[in-house]
């Protein structure tokens, strides 16, 4: 079994860096979508801040184990420039709401669509996760479940290398 | 011959490593895990794109049990969405859309929303389906997600943007 596991964590990891058209050195795609409470985001606002935009669902175990370390992470990380932003690609915001109620995360969290989705090369499963840097451009895709303690690397490597 | 024996070797290494990895990892508690389906109700995406392709006859009812801003970005042509049957909603329209059809009806469904191990809907509709009499469905195991294991792969998709 441990093998097993071991082939399927390898298995992502390959998914990871081969995941999609779109992919590091790729301009992250604007947008401009609504929080739940209706207040306007655009990704342009956060130039200048390593944004780790994670695509996710309430119905979505991985991605819902996913975002309490992502909410950590914004708490450690914030003052260092790092902005989650997560996207739900539920069908209406009832059970995001819902989820949320329960389980809060102090990021902002808006609606995607599914021109977003095609945008960004296709969001056709969940969770999936873009690395952006400080100048826009995507540096690391994730797409199912992966290591988080890679990914956090990954963040705390842009996060604090020399600018 | 000997492609029939390397055949059904390899569906029975596909089809052990999918119970396999089925069994590694927990769905979400409230959901019945996609291990739960009988191996022998499993096809694989190139074998089916492959079925499908070669149907001369009538194709099966193909399904899509996920998410619909998964379908609209992409799908298995000629499928249609029904709803994700993680919820009563979803499972109410698939009921629905089967109901005026023969309970010997060639019905086809998939998801791809997430791992198939951590999958909310594809059991619960797999379920449904049996309870209401249909034993002829099959079930497109997707291990990964739609994207990486079917359009990555570059079989037939369909889009509705």
């Amino acid at each position: 079994m441990r093998v097993l596991r071991l082939a399927a964590c390898t298995l992502c990891l390959l998914l990871a860096g081969a995941a999609g058209a779109l992919g590091p050195g790729d301009d992250a795609p604007g947008f401009t979508l609504t929080d739940l409470a209706g207040k306007t985001l655009q990704l342009s606002d956060y130039r200048g801040k390593l944004v780790l935009l994670n695509f996710w669902a309430s119905w979505c175990g991985p991605c819902l184990e996913e975002m309490p370390r992502f909410a950590a992470w914004q708490r450690d990380y914030g003052a260092a420039g790092l902005q989650v932003i997560g996207v739900s690609m539920d069908d209406g915001a009832g059970p995001v709401q819902r989820l949320l109620a329960k389980s809060p995360v102090d990021y902002p969290i808006v609606l995607g669509d599914a021109k977003l989705g095609e945008r960004y090369g296709g969001i056709l499963g969940l969770p999936q996760s873009f690395l952006i840097d400080r100048r826009g451009r995507v540096f690391a895709r994730y797409k199912g479940e992966v290591d988080l303690a890679q990914m956090e690397l990954a963040i705390k490597a842009k996060l604090f290398a020399p600018r | 011959m000997s492609m029939n024996i390397r055949a059904r070797a390899l569906t029975a290494l596909f089809v052990a490593l999918a119970i396999a990895l089925g069994a590694s990892g927990p769905a979400r508690a409230d959901h019945k895990p996609a291990s739960s389906i009988p191996a022998e109700a499993l096809v694989n995406p190139a074998d089916f794109a492959a079925t499908l392709a070669a149907a001369t006859t009538q194709k099966p009812l193909i399904l899509q049990v996920g998410f619909r801003k998964a379908y609209v970005q992409a799908h298995i042509p000629g499928s249609e969405y029904v709803g994700a049957a993680s919820d009563e909603e979803g499972l109410t329209a698939l009921r629905d859309r089967v109901a005026k059809l023969p309970k010997d009806s060639a019905i086809v469904i998939y998801c791809g929303c997430c791992p198939w191990r951590k999958c909310p809907n594809i059991a619960a509709a797999y379920d449904t389906l049996h309870q209401q009499g249909y034993k002829n469905v099959k079930v497109i195991y997707i291990p990964e997600d739609f994207g990486t294991d079917w359009v990555d792969k570059g079989l037939p998709t369909a889009k509705d943007l």
